[in-house]
């Protein structure tokens, strides 16, 4: 039952006229300053929306009194960061390695953003300071596939290896078992002789010699020492990219994995190419 | 106040009209844009659907969570744009259905890894991810290279993305499964796959089409499909 509006004694506080069996509902607002942040915010708002984008039309969107689009605001923080990095950038894209290497600190930016660069984009394949995994080239050993000359080294990051452009280190390993160049048996006598080459075993294996002469030397050199035009491995030395065991020199044999590195080219300029190049030929195996 | 708390409570009728042109302006704000959205969608060229294979793939992504840790969706913010490339644009994602974009990062973004890696890589990844990276925390998917990718329903599901709008034709229906097994064969001749779905990355082993096959051929091609260099793609402030 309504009842008259009143000051509660109790409390202080004026009640609704509002009652419920003998008890009265206070009437307590909400407090000032919470009210006032409400319209606050509420203004705010009405500022924002007109200041920046805030409604789609049909055909476009109204963009603001500021002209604030975060797609212009990136390209300028972009463009001012490239900006601010050209005085070492610009020189590391146009000097010759030799030049780069006479500056201790053009060559210390070089370095450092070749570090942070690989860590993010060539670690996954080849390990921590380019330790390398079985498939995947240890950088810092020095057993080079391309060569590991600075300009190499760059070569093959900006192309790739059998990335499918055209100026891409390419080789191909023939099937020897797949596609039926050698017979199984021939390919175990191979096997047997390769692995000698790095002296896992030893033994009488003139039979593979003489198959490896016919069919792996034109590429592996006459003593598996391997031959960098062609990409073709050296056989000789303790360092094998895919192993030594007999299992994976036949498996390498009979059907040859052979890897693919992705060309660097779409993602990073020639500065960052470079100062990448820098960074490899830095972790111990460069030429 | 005009209208007193007290009137609006004690007259049922206009409390009931009130409350629906509350909510009403709340619903309208929802809904309104999206009437609009086709004019946010940018004007570039290379978007094309994925292949069946792709698709196939996307699905793999889907099903184990893969968006629980990774994002698809680089910001326009300039650390991002340094480390993954071009920002992700509304028509990279138009044939997504759900989209990938998500927020949160366990892992990296996947928006560009196409080609960032080989597909060996991927598959070893994949299979142990600590065997390629060892402070991972990614869990092992091995499982996904003994499982046959299901193609019972593949064009079901391709025939109900056309309905949602992406534009298969009825050649790229008609040749789903050839397409799908001409990606799954390196050693197969994919001219024709190319004409139908440029870009497309074959992978696999020739073998029998595993889950995992399918989930290596969707990741090479994420993010890959517009060329940013293309000056015909350059204005991309709607």
């Amino acid at each position: 039952m309504p009842t008259k509006i009143e000051k509660d004694s109790v409390t202080g506080h004026m009640t609704t006229g509002h009652e419920w069996d003998g008890l009265k509902e206070l009437n307590q607002p909400l407090p000032k300053w919470w009210i006032y942040i409400l319209f606050a915010t509420i203004a705010f708002s009405a500022v924002y929306f007109v200041l920046y984008p805030s409604i789609p039309y049909f055909t476009g969107y109204y963009h603001g009194t500021l002209g604030y689009s975060q797609r212009d605001t990136v390209d300028k923080d972009v463009a001012a960061v490239v900006k601010q990095r050209s005085g070492y950038m610009d020189r590391i894209r146009t000097l010759s390695f030799a030049d780069i290497e006479k500056d201790p600190q053009l060559n210390a930016v070089a370095l450092t953003a070749g570090r942070i660069t690989f860590a993010n984009n060539c670690q996954p394949c080849h390990g921590a300071g380019g330790g390398g995994s079985p498939g995947y080239p240890a950088l810092a050993a020095g057993n080079w596939l391309w060569g590991g000359k600075l300009a190499d080294i760059q070569q093959t990051i900006t192309f790739g290896i059998r990335s499918g452009l055209d100026d891409a280190r390419q080789s191909l390993m023939p099937k020897f078992g797949a596609e039926g160049g050698l017979k199984p048996a021939e390919i175990e006598q191979v096997a047997d002789y390769v692995m000698t080459l790095y002296g896992q075993t030893k033994g009488d294996t003139a039979a593979g010699q003489k198959i490896f002469a016919d069919n792996c030397a034109s590429c592996h050199g006459d003593h598996g020492e391997g031959k960098r035009e062609f990409g073709a491995p050296r056989l000789a030395g303790k360092a094998h990219l895919y192993g030594d065991t007999r299992e994976i020199v036949v498996a390498q044999i009979t059907n040859p994995r052979m890897g693919v590195m992705p060309n660097w080219n779409t993602r990073f300029d020639t500065g960052m190419i470079k100062s990448l190049a820098l960074y490899v030929h830095s972790l111990g195996g460069g030429e | 106040m005009f209208i007193r708390h007290e009137t609006i409570e004690k007259n049922a009728f206009l409390l009931l009209i009130l409350t629906l042109l509350v909510i009403s302006i709340g619903g309208i704000v929802e809904v309104i844009p999206l009437f609009t959205i086709e004019t946010t969608v940018e004007h570039v060229t290379g978007v094309r659907p994925y292949t069946p294979l792709e698709s196939g793939g996307r699905d793999i992504y889907v099903r184990e969570g893969c968006y629980v840790c990774h994002s698809q969706m680089i910001r326009a913010l300039r650390d991002e744009v340094e480390r993954y490339g071009h920002y992700s644009i509304a028509a990279e994602s138009m044939y997504d259905h759900p989209f990938q974009w998500g927020s949160k990062r366990i892992g990296p973004d996947l928006a560009r890894v196409g080609g960032k890696y080989s597909n060996d890589w991927h598959y070893a990844h994949l299979i142990n991810a600590q065997s390629m990276v060892p402070e991972s925390l990614m869990p092992h998917y091995a499982f996904l290279a003994g499982t046959p990718l299901d193609t019972d329903d593949l064009l079901n599901r391709l025939t109900a993305q056309r309905r949602v709008g992406v534009p298969y034709t009825d050649d790229q229906i008609a040749n789903a499964m050839a397409d799908l097994r001409t990606q799954a064969d390196p050693a197969a001749d994919n001219a024709a796959l190319l004409k139908r779905y440029p870009k497309a990355v074959q992978v696999g082993h020739g073998n029998t089409v595993t889950e995992l096959d399918a989930l290596v051929a969707y990741l090479q091609v994420l993010g890959t499909m517009v060329d940013f260099a293309d000056p015909a793609n350059e204005n991309l402030h709607q």
